[in-house]
Protein backbone atom coordinates (compact mmCIF):
# COMPACT_ATOMS: atom_id res chain seq x y z
CA UNK A 1 0.00 0.00 0.00
CA UNK A 2 1.64 3.42 -0.85
CA UNK A 3 0.07 7.19 -0.18
CA UNK A 4 0.39 8.32 -3.60
CA UNK A 5 -2.28 10.09 -5.42
CA UNK A 6 -5.13 7.79 -6.44
CA UNK A 7 -4.42 4.65 -4.55
CA UNK A 8 -7.28 3.22 -2.29
CA UNK A 9 -5.41 3.50 0.62
CA UNK A 10 -5.22 7.83 0.56
CA UNK A 11 -8.99 7.58 -0.83
CA UNK A 12 -10.25 5.57 1.93
CA UNK A 13 -7.40 8.02 4.11
CA UNK A 14 -9.40 10.92 2.98
CA UNK A 15 -12.99 10.17 2.99
CA UNK A 16 -12.53 8.81 6.40
CA UNK A 17 -11.09 11.71 7.70
CA UNK A 18 -13.22 14.34 5.87
CA UNK A 19 -16.18 12.18 7.33
CA UNK A 20 -14.77 12.27 11.06
CA UNK A 21 -14.14 16.24 10.80
CA UNK A 22 -17.72 16.72 9.70
CA UNK A 23 -18.61 15.33 12.24
CA UNK A 24 -16.81 16.64 14.91
CA UNK A 25 -17.47 19.65 13.35
CA UNK A 26 -21.35 19.27 15.18
CA UNK A 27 -19.17 19.43 18.58
CA UNK A 28 -16.18 22.22 17.64
CA UNK A 29 -19.56 24.33 16.13
CA UNK A 30 -21.45 24.48 19.62
CA UNK A 31 -18.19 24.78 21.16
CA UNK A 32 -17.77 27.73 19.28
CA UNK A 33 -21.20 29.41 19.11
CA UNK A 34 -21.12 28.86 22.94
CA UNK A 35 -18.12 31.00 23.49
CA UNK A 36 -19.17 33.55 21.15
CA UNK A 37 -22.29 33.63 22.76
CA UNK A 38 -20.37 33.86 26.11
CA UNK A 39 -21.88 30.47 27.43
CA UNK A 40 -19.99 27.57 28.03
CA UNK A 41 -21.44 25.19 25.05
CA UNK A 42 -21.40 21.30 25.55
CA UNK A 43 -18.71 20.32 28.13
CA UNK A 44 -20.12 17.37 30.08
CA UNK A 45 -19.63 14.39 27.84
CA UNK A 46 -16.28 13.17 28.06
CA UNK A 47 -12.91 15.64 28.08
CA UNK A 48 -14.08 19.13 27.42
CA UNK A 49 -16.98 17.77 26.10
CA UNK A 50 -14.73 16.41 23.77
CA UNK A 51 -17.26 12.86 23.03
CA UNK A 52 -20.67 15.19 22.73
CA UNK A 53 -20.11 14.14 18.66
CA UNK A 54 -20.02 10.19 19.95
CA UNK A 55 -23.57 11.24 22.49
CA UNK A 56 -25.12 12.74 19.31
CA UNK A 57 -24.16 10.27 17.02
CA UNK A 58 -25.63 7.15 19.12
CA UNK A 59 -28.76 8.97 19.61
CA UNK A 60 -29.31 10.10 15.61
CA UNK A 61 -28.55 6.33 14.49
CA UNK A 62 -30.79 4.84 17.36
CA UNK A 63 -33.77 7.09 16.83
CA UNK A 64 -36.58 6.11 14.91
CA UNK A 65 -36.25 6.46 11.06
CA UNK A 66 -40.03 7.41 10.17
CA UNK A 67 -41.03 7.88 6.46
CA UNK A 68 -44.70 9.91 6.66
CA UNK A 69 -47.25 7.95 4.63
CA UNK A 70 -48.50 10.63 2.79
CA UNK A 71 -44.65 11.14 1.15
CA UNK A 72 -43.18 10.03 -2.08
CA UNK A 73 -41.30 6.87 -0.90
CA UNK A 74 -38.40 6.68 -3.54
CA UNK A 75 -37.29 10.12 -4.11
CA UNK A 76 -37.83 10.91 0.03
CA UNK A 77 -35.77 8.23 0.57
CA UNK A 78 -32.91 9.02 -2.46
CA UNK A 79 -32.78 12.81 -1.74
CA UNK A 80 -30.34 12.45 1.13
CA UNK A 81 -28.14 10.48 -0.34
CA UNK A 82 -27.95 12.50 -3.74
CA UNK A 83 -26.53 15.34 -1.09
CA UNK A 84 -24.10 12.99 0.82
CA UNK A 85 -22.73 11.41 -2.41
CA UNK A 86 -22.35 14.67 -4.15
CA UNK A 87 -20.73 16.58 -1.78
CA UNK A 88 -18.04 13.55 -0.78
CA UNK A 89 -17.55 13.65 -4.52
CA UNK A 90 -16.13 16.34 -4.38
CA UNK A 91 -13.25 16.13 -2.29
CA UNK A 92 -11.74 13.99 -4.90
CA UNK A 93 -10.52 16.94 -6.96
CA UNK A 94 -9.49 19.47 -4.00
CA UNK A 95 -5.45 18.86 -3.28
CA UNK A 96 -4.89 18.53 -0.08
CA UNK A 97 -0.88 18.24 -0.09
CA UNK A 98 1.96 17.45 -3.29
CA UNK A 99 1.33 13.88 -3.21
CA UNK A 100 -2.17 13.28 -1.56
CA UNK A 101 -5.63 13.34 -3.54
CA UNK A 102 -7.86 11.15 -5.04
CA UNK A 103 -7.21 12.62 -8.79
CA UNK A 104 -5.08 14.73 -10.48
CA UNK A 105 -7.77 16.07 -12.90
CA UNK A 106 -7.74 18.81 -15.68
CA UNK A 107 -11.26 20.05 -14.98
CA UNK A 108 -10.73 20.44 -11.25
CA UNK A 109 -13.05 23.32 -10.75
CA UNK A 110 -15.61 22.92 -13.38
CA UNK A 111 -15.89 19.42 -11.57
CA UNK A 112 -16.52 20.60 -8.11
CA UNK A 113 -19.11 23.65 -9.64
CA UNK A 114 -20.98 20.66 -11.33
CA UNK A 115 -21.47 18.42 -8.12
CA UNK A 116 -22.23 21.76 -6.13
CA UNK A 117 -25.26 22.17 -8.68
CA UNK A 118 -26.46 18.73 -8.58
CA UNK A 119 -26.57 18.96 -4.48
CA UNK A 120 -29.50 21.08 -5.96
CA UNK A 121 -31.37 18.13 -7.09
CA UNK A 122 -31.12 16.44 -3.27
CA UNK A 123 -32.56 19.86 -1.10
CA UNK A 124 -35.95 19.63 -3.98
CA UNK A 125 -36.55 16.35 -3.99
CA UNK A 126 -36.30 16.27 -0.32
CA UNK A 127 -38.49 18.95 -0.06
CA UNK A 128 -41.06 17.84 -2.61
CA UNK A 129 -41.27 14.23 -1.72
CA UNK A 130 -41.91 15.11 1.65
CA UNK A 131 -45.43 16.75 1.09
CA UNK A 132 -45.11 19.68 3.75
CA UNK A 133 -46.46 23.10 2.87
CA UNK A 134 -42.71 24.20 4.64
CA UNK A 135 -41.10 21.36 3.17
CA UNK A 136 -42.18 22.96 -0.27
CA UNK A 137 -41.78 26.28 0.55
CA UNK A 138 -37.96 25.68 1.89
CA UNK A 139 -37.31 23.51 -0.97
CA UNK A 140 -38.40 26.34 -3.34
CA UNK A 141 -36.13 28.71 -1.75
CA UNK A 142 -33.01 26.04 -1.78
CA UNK A 143 -33.31 25.77 -5.39
CA UNK A 144 -33.72 29.56 -6.37
CA UNK A 145 -31.02 30.37 -4.14
CA UNK A 146 -28.33 27.58 -5.16
CA UNK A 147 -29.32 28.40 -8.90
CA UNK A 148 -29.10 32.11 -8.90
CA UNK A 149 -25.37 31.83 -6.49
CA UNK A 150 -24.28 29.26 -8.72
CA UNK A 151 -23.78 31.84 -11.51
CA UNK A 152 -21.14 34.53 -9.87
CA UNK A 153 -19.79 31.81 -7.68
CA UNK A 154 -18.29 30.11 -11.42
CA UNK A 155 -17.69 33.74 -12.60
CA UNK A 156 -15.70 34.51 -9.50
CA UNK A 157 -13.41 32.12 -9.91
CA UNK A 158 -12.98 33.04 -13.69
CA UNK A 159 -10.27 35.40 -12.49
CA UNK A 160 -8.49 33.13 -10.48
CA UNK A 161 -8.57 30.19 -13.53
CA UNK A 162 -7.49 33.21 -15.68
CA UNK A 163 -4.61 34.32 -13.62
CA UNK A 164 -3.38 30.26 -13.64
CA UNK A 165 -4.19 29.47 -17.03
CA UNK A 166 -5.88 26.56 -16.28
CA UNK A 167 -8.69 24.10 -14.42
CA UNK A 168 -6.18 22.47 -12.07
CA UNK A 169 -6.49 22.75 -8.89
CA UNK A 170 -2.71 21.22 -8.36
CA UNK A 171 -1.76 24.10 -11.08
CA UNK A 172 -3.66 26.72 -9.55
CA UNK A 173 -1.70 26.15 -5.98
CA UNK A 174 1.52 25.73 -7.50
CA UNK A 175 1.00 28.84 -9.74
CA UNK A 176 0.64 30.97 -6.07
CA UNK A 177 4.13 29.89 -5.02
CA UNK A 178 4.93 33.67 -5.76
CA UNK A 179 1.89 35.15 -3.56
CA UNK A 180 -1.24 34.19 -3.09
CA UNK A 181 -4.52 34.57 -5.29
CA UNK A 182 -6.09 36.87 -2.20
CA UNK A 183 -4.09 39.72 -3.08
CA UNK A 184 -4.90 40.10 -7.01
CA UNK A 185 -8.29 38.81 -6.77
CA UNK A 186 -9.80 40.12 -3.59
CA UNK A 187 -13.64 41.03 -4.78
CA UNK A 188 -13.36 37.69 -6.67
CA UNK A 189 -12.68 36.36 -3.20
CA UNK A 190 -15.33 38.07 -1.48
CA UNK A 191 -17.65 36.94 -3.54
CA UNK A 192 -17.04 33.19 -3.48
CA UNK A 193 -16.98 33.68 0.14
CA UNK A 194 -20.35 35.08 0.32
CA UNK A 195 -21.77 32.53 -2.42
CA UNK A 196 -20.15 29.52 -1.26
CA UNK A 197 -22.32 30.39 2.43
CA UNK A 198 -25.27 30.66 0.06
CA UNK A 199 -24.53 27.33 -1.91
CA UNK A 200 -24.04 25.46 1.86
CA UNK A 201 -26.49 27.63 3.15
CA UNK A 202 -25.01 28.28 6.31
CA UNK A 203 -26.12 30.92 8.42
CA UNK A 204 -26.74 33.86 7.35
CA UNK A 205 -28.34 32.57 3.98
CA UNK A 206 -29.97 29.25 5.84
CA UNK A 207 -33.21 30.70 4.08
CA UNK A 208 -34.09 27.25 3.16
CA UNK A 209 -34.23 25.88 6.25
CA UNK A 210 -34.68 28.86 8.49
CA UNK A 211 -35.92 27.48 11.57
CA UNK A 212 -37.79 30.58 13.11
CA UNK A 213 -39.44 31.13 9.64
CA UNK A 214 -40.01 27.38 8.30
CA UNK A 215 -39.59 24.82 10.66
CA UNK A 216 -36.35 23.08 9.39
CA UNK A 217 -37.31 23.54 5.49
CA UNK A 218 -36.89 21.04 3.71
CA UNK A 219 -36.26 18.41 5.92
CA UNK A 220 -38.94 18.98 8.18
CA UNK A 221 -40.43 15.67 7.80
CA UNK A 222 -36.82 13.68 8.01
CA UNK A 223 -35.88 12.10 10.79
CA UNK A 224 -33.00 9.47 12.08
CA UNK A 225 -30.35 8.97 10.02
CA UNK A 226 -31.62 10.19 7.00
CA UNK A 227 -31.67 13.57 8.39
CA UNK A 228 -28.29 12.94 9.86
CA UNK A 229 -27.23 12.40 6.33
CA UNK A 230 -28.74 16.11 5.49
CA UNK A 231 -26.77 17.72 8.77
CA UNK A 232 -23.87 15.88 7.97
CA UNK A 233 -24.10 17.15 4.42
CA UNK A 234 -23.80 20.52 5.92
CA UNK A 235 -21.00 20.17 7.83
CA UNK A 236 -19.24 18.19 4.60
CA UNK A 237 -20.35 21.16 2.42
CA UNK A 238 -18.91 23.68 5.11
CA UNK A 239 -15.47 21.85 5.04
CA UNK A 240 -15.51 21.72 0.92
CA UNK A 241 -16.16 25.46 1.12
CA UNK A 242 -13.39 26.23 3.45
CA UNK A 243 -10.97 23.87 1.63
CA UNK A 244 -11.76 25.65 -1.84
CA UNK A 245 -11.51 28.99 -0.68
CA UNK A 246 -7.93 27.60 0.66
CA UNK A 247 -6.89 26.13 -2.47
CA UNK A 248 -7.96 28.96 -4.76
CA UNK A 249 -6.98 32.06 -2.74
CA UNK A 250 -5.18 31.27 0.03
CA UNK A 251 -1.99 29.16 -1.48
CA UNK A 252 -3.66 25.60 -0.46
CA UNK A 253 -0.79 23.33 1.00
CA UNK A 254 1.85 26.47 0.23
CA UNK A 255 3.45 26.93 3.73
CA UNK A 256 7.25 27.57 5.65
CA UNK A 257 8.60 24.52 5.68
CA UNK A 258 8.75 23.49 9.41
CA UNK A 259 5.02 22.29 9.10
CA UNK A 260 4.28 19.37 6.90
CA UNK A 261 2.21 20.87 3.81
CA UNK A 262 -1.08 18.86 4.87
CA UNK A 263 -1.09 20.36 8.31
CA UNK A 264 -0.70 24.04 6.61
CA UNK A 265 -3.79 22.89 4.45
CA UNK A 266 -5.75 21.77 7.54
CA UNK A 267 -4.92 25.08 9.20
CA UNK A 268 -5.87 27.30 6.80
CA UNK A 269 -9.08 25.20 6.40
CA UNK A 270 -9.62 25.07 9.99
CA UNK A 271 -9.53 29.07 9.64
CA UNK A 272 -12.38 29.34 6.86
CA UNK A 273 -14.62 26.97 9.16
CA UNK A 274 -13.86 28.50 12.59
CA UNK A 275 -15.14 32.01 10.39
CA UNK A 276 -18.00 30.46 9.00
CA UNK A 277 -19.15 29.41 12.60
CA UNK A 278 -18.18 32.99 13.79
CA UNK A 279 -20.63 34.66 11.00
CA UNK A 280 -23.36 32.12 12.11
CA UNK A 281 -22.65 33.41 15.62
CA UNK A 282 -23.05 37.13 14.63
CA UNK A 283 -24.82 38.13 11.09
CA UNK A 284 -28.69 37.93 10.97
CA UNK A 285 -30.21 36.37 8.29
CA UNK A 286 -31.51 38.20 5.65
CA UNK A 287 -35.49 38.21 3.62
CA UNK A 288 -35.72 35.92 1.14
CA UNK A 289 -36.34 38.68 -1.33
CA UNK A 290 -32.85 40.49 -0.11
CA UNK A 291 -30.80 37.47 -0.42
CA UNK A 292 -32.21 37.34 -4.41
CA UNK A 293 -31.50 41.37 -5.04
CA UNK A 294 -28.69 41.35 -3.78
CA UNK A 295 -27.19 38.32 -5.72
CA UNK A 296 -28.24 39.28 -8.63
CA UNK A 297 -28.30 43.09 -8.97
CA UNK A 298 -25.17 43.41 -6.50
CA UNK A 299 -22.93 40.88 -6.88
CA UNK A 300 -23.22 39.26 -10.54
CA UNK A 301 -22.22 43.03 -11.79
CA UNK A 302 -19.69 43.04 -9.37
CA UNK A 303 -18.04 39.57 -10.26
CA UNK A 304 -18.50 40.38 -14.09
CA UNK A 305 -16.75 43.88 -13.58
CA UNK A 306 -13.73 41.84 -11.72
CA UNK A 307 -13.56 39.61 -14.39
CA UNK A 308 -13.45 42.42 -16.87
CA UNK A 309 -10.59 44.45 -14.75
CA UNK A 310 -8.55 41.09 -14.40
CA UNK A 311 -8.77 40.25 -18.27
CA UNK A 312 -7.61 43.74 -19.01
CA UNK A 313 -4.93 43.37 -16.72
CA UNK A 314 -4.02 40.62 -17.78
CA UNK A 315 -4.06 41.56 -21.52
CA UNK A 316 -1.85 44.92 -20.87
CA UNK A 317 0.80 42.87 -18.76
CA UNK B 1 -23.69 54.98 -2.93
CA UNK B 2 -20.49 53.82 -2.47
CA UNK B 3 -20.87 55.24 1.18
CA UNK B 4 -23.81 53.02 1.43
CA UNK B 5 -21.43 49.76 0.39
CA UNK B 6 -18.96 50.23 2.62
CA UNK B 7 -21.09 51.30 5.54
CA UNK B 8 -22.63 47.98 5.04
CA UNK B 9 -19.20 46.36 4.86
CA UNK B 10 -17.59 48.09 7.78
CA UNK B 11 -20.87 47.45 9.73
CA UNK B 12 -20.37 43.81 9.26
CA UNK B 13 -17.26 43.59 9.72
CA UNK B 14 -17.49 45.18 13.07
CA UNK B 15 -20.29 42.90 14.17
CA UNK B 16 -17.76 40.29 12.97
CA UNK B 17 -14.88 41.59 15.60
CA UNK B 18 -17.33 42.19 18.28
CA UNK B 19 -18.73 38.56 18.81
CA UNK B 20 -14.90 37.34 18.01
CA UNK B 21 -13.47 39.39 21.23
CA UNK B 22 -16.09 37.64 23.24
CA UNK B 23 -13.89 34.67 22.47
CA UNK B 24 -11.83 36.01 25.62
CA UNK B 25 -14.45 37.22 27.98
CA UNK B 26 -15.76 35.68 30.87
CA UNK B 27 -18.56 33.40 30.33
CA UNK B 28 -21.90 33.75 32.19
CA UNK B 29 -22.54 30.45 32.93
CA UNK B 30 -22.65 29.84 36.00
CA UNK B 31 -21.87 24.99 36.21
CA UNK B 32 -24.51 24.52 38.78
CA UNK B 33 -24.10 21.38 39.99
CA UNK B 34 -20.33 21.60 40.39
CA UNK B 35 -20.45 25.23 41.68
CA UNK B 36 -23.46 26.49 43.63
CA UNK B 37 -24.45 29.97 42.85
CA UNK B 38 -25.05 32.99 45.43
CA UNK B 39 -28.38 32.91 46.94
CA UNK B 40 -29.66 36.24 47.91
CA UNK B 41 -30.97 36.11 51.57
CA UNK B 42 -34.30 37.24 50.74
CA UNK B 43 -34.45 34.83 48.14
CA UNK B 44 -38.07 33.17 47.97
CA UNK B 45 -37.52 29.35 48.52
CA UNK B 46 -38.26 26.35 50.40
CA UNK B 47 -40.87 27.82 52.83
CA UNK B 48 -39.80 26.98 57.12
CA UNK B 49 -41.79 27.41 60.15
CA UNK B 50 -39.63 28.90 62.67
CA UNK B 51 -39.28 29.34 66.19
CA UNK B 52 -38.53 32.16 69.09
CA UNK B 53 -36.11 32.50 71.08
CA UNK B 54 -37.45 30.12 74.05
CA UNK B 55 -37.32 27.45 71.75
CA UNK B 56 -41.76 27.82 71.41
CA UNK B 57 -43.23 27.60 68.13
CA UNK B 58 -43.94 30.90 66.64
CA UNK B 59 -47.07 29.72 65.25
CA UNK B 60 -49.88 30.92 66.50
CA UNK B 61 -52.62 29.22 63.53
CA UNK B 62 -54.63 32.34 63.22
CA UNK B 63 -54.67 30.81 59.16
CA UNK B 64 -54.05 34.12 57.65
CA UNK B 65 -51.51 32.60 55.55
CA UNK B 66 -53.45 30.30 54.52
CA UNK B 67 -56.24 32.48 53.54
CA UNK B 68 -53.75 34.77 51.47
CA UNK B 69 -52.23 31.45 49.70
CA UNK B 70 -53.14 31.93 46.27
CA UNK B 71 -53.07 28.60 45.36
CA UNK B 72 -54.33 27.62 48.61
CA UNK B 73 -51.32 25.19 49.07
CA UNK B 74 -51.09 25.58 53.04
CA UNK B 75 -53.70 23.77 55.63
CA UNK B 76 -53.90 23.87 59.54
CA UNK B 77 -55.83 23.38 62.68
CA UNK B 78 -55.36 24.94 65.46
CA UNK B 79 -55.35 23.82 68.81
CA UNK B 80 -54.66 25.45 72.26
CA UNK B 81 -52.20 24.80 74.98
CA UNK B 82 -53.26 24.39 78.89
CA UNK B 83 -51.20 27.64 79.22
CA UNK B 84 -53.79 29.57 76.59
CA UNK B 85 -51.23 29.49 74.04
CA UNK B 86 -52.54 28.43 70.32
CA UNK B 87 -50.41 26.55 68.27
CA UNK B 88 -51.14 24.32 64.59
CA UNK B 89 -52.46 20.65 65.51
CA UNK B 90 -50.72 20.05 61.97
CA UNK B 91 -49.79 22.27 59.25
CA UNK B 92 -49.13 21.03 55.81
CA UNK B 93 -47.81 22.42 52.77
CA UNK B 94 -48.21 20.94 48.91
CA UNK B 95 -44.84 21.60 47.67
CA UNK B 96 -46.13 20.90 44.21
CA UNK B 97 -48.98 23.64 44.53
CA UNK B 98 -46.34 26.22 45.96
CA UNK B 99 -45.32 29.34 43.68
CA UNK B 100 -43.46 30.72 46.19
CA UNK B 101 -45.06 34.22 46.18
CA UNK B 102 -44.41 35.01 49.37
CA UNK B 103 -47.74 35.89 50.46
CA UNK B 104 -47.63 33.78 53.31
CA UNK B 105 -44.67 35.06 54.91
CA UNK B 106 -46.23 39.09 54.56
CA UNK B 107 -49.37 37.55 55.84
CA UNK B 108 -47.81 36.39 59.08
CA UNK B 109 -48.42 38.52 62.18
CA UNK B 110 -45.88 36.45 64.31
CA UNK B 111 -42.97 35.97 61.55
CA UNK B 112 -42.91 32.47 61.80
CA UNK B 113 -43.59 30.60 58.22
CA UNK B 114 -40.54 32.27 56.17
CA UNK B 115 -39.09 31.69 52.88
CA UNK B 116 -35.43 30.40 52.44
CA UNK B 117 -33.26 30.31 49.65
CA UNK B 118 -32.79 27.13 49.33
CA UNK B 119 -34.47 25.96 45.99
CA UNK B 120 -33.59 21.91 45.67
CA UNK B 121 -36.51 20.70 46.31
CA UNK B 122 -37.21 17.79 43.00
CA UNK B 123 -38.98 14.70 44.31
CA UNK B 124 -39.73 11.89 41.76
CA UNK B 125 -43.19 10.95 43.77
CA UNK B 126 -46.16 13.50 44.05
CA UNK B 127 -46.43 12.58 47.57
CA UNK B 128 -43.31 13.36 48.70
CA UNK B 129 -44.08 16.85 48.35
CA UNK B 130 -46.37 17.78 50.40
CA UNK B 131 -44.40 18.46 53.85
CA UNK B 132 -46.05 18.14 57.48
CA UNK B 133 -45.04 20.15 60.28
CA UNK B 134 -42.26 18.16 61.66
CA UNK B 135 -40.50 18.90 58.00
CA UNK B 136 -41.27 22.25 58.14
CA UNK B 137 -40.26 23.31 61.75
CA UNK B 138 -36.67 24.25 62.61
CA UNK B 139 -34.68 24.85 65.77
CA UNK B 140 -33.95 28.20 65.04
CA UNK B 141 -35.22 31.78 64.75
CA UNK B 142 -35.29 32.34 60.69
CA UNK B 143 -34.76 36.06 59.58
CA UNK B 144 -35.73 37.38 62.76
CA UNK B 145 -33.78 36.60 65.73
CA UNK B 146 -35.21 38.17 68.87
CA UNK B 147 -38.82 38.20 68.09
CA UNK B 148 -41.15 36.50 70.46
CA UNK B 149 -44.91 37.20 69.96
CA UNK B 150 -46.40 35.96 73.35
CA UNK B 151 -43.44 38.74 74.82
CA UNK B 152 -44.32 41.87 72.70
CA UNK B 153 -48.42 40.33 72.80
CA UNK B 154 -51.36 41.71 74.93
CA UNK B 155 -52.82 38.17 74.77
CA UNK B 156 -53.23 36.67 78.75
CA UNK B 157 -50.83 33.37 79.21
CA UNK B 158 -50.67 31.44 82.02
CA UNK B 159 -47.71 33.21 83.76
CA UNK B 160 -48.15 36.65 81.87
CA UNK B 161 -50.78 38.11 82.48
CA UNK B 162 -52.29 41.41 80.94
CA UNK B 163 -49.97 44.28 80.94
CA UNK B 164 -46.89 42.39 82.02
CA UNK B 165 -45.71 42.51 78.24
CA UNK B 166 -42.82 44.53 76.73
CA UNK B 167 -44.14 48.08 76.23
CA UNK B 168 -47.36 47.44 77.53
CA UNK B 169 -48.48 49.13 80.89
CA UNK B 170 -50.95 47.57 83.57
CA UNK B 171 -54.56 47.68 83.03
CA UNK B 172 -56.51 50.64 84.13
CA UNK B 173 -59.27 50.10 86.30
CA UNK B 174 -62.24 51.99 84.75
CA UNK B 175 -64.16 52.44 87.64
CA UNK B 176 -61.35 54.46 89.63
CA UNK B 177 -61.33 56.82 86.86
CA UNK B 178 -62.42 59.76 88.08
CA UNK B 179 -63.33 62.67 85.94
Amino acid sequence: MDLSIGSPLTIGLILGVVIITAALLITVERRLLGFWQERLGPNRVGWFGSLQVVADMIKIFTKEDWIPPFADKFSFVVAPGIIMTVVLLSFAVIPFSPNLGVIDSNIGVLFVLAMASLGAYSVMLGGLSSDNKYALLGSLRAAAQMISYEVFMGISLLGVIALTGSFNLREIVESQSDGWYIVPQFIGFVIFLIAGVAESHRLPFDIPEAEQEICAGYHTEYSGMKFGMFFVAEYIGLVLISSLITVLFFGGWLGPDFLPSVAWFAIKAFGFIAFFILMRAAVPRPRYDQLMTYGWLFLLPLSLLNLLVTGAIILST
Amino acid sequence: MIKLIADTLLTQVRTLWLVFIKLFKKKDTVEYPDKQPYMFPRWRGRIILSRDPDGEERCVACNLCAVACPVDCIALQKGEMEDGRWYPEFFRINFSRCIMCGFCEEACPTNAIQLTPDFEMAEYKRQDMVWEKEDLLINGTGKYHDYNFYRVAGKQIKGKDKGEALNESAPIDVRSLMP
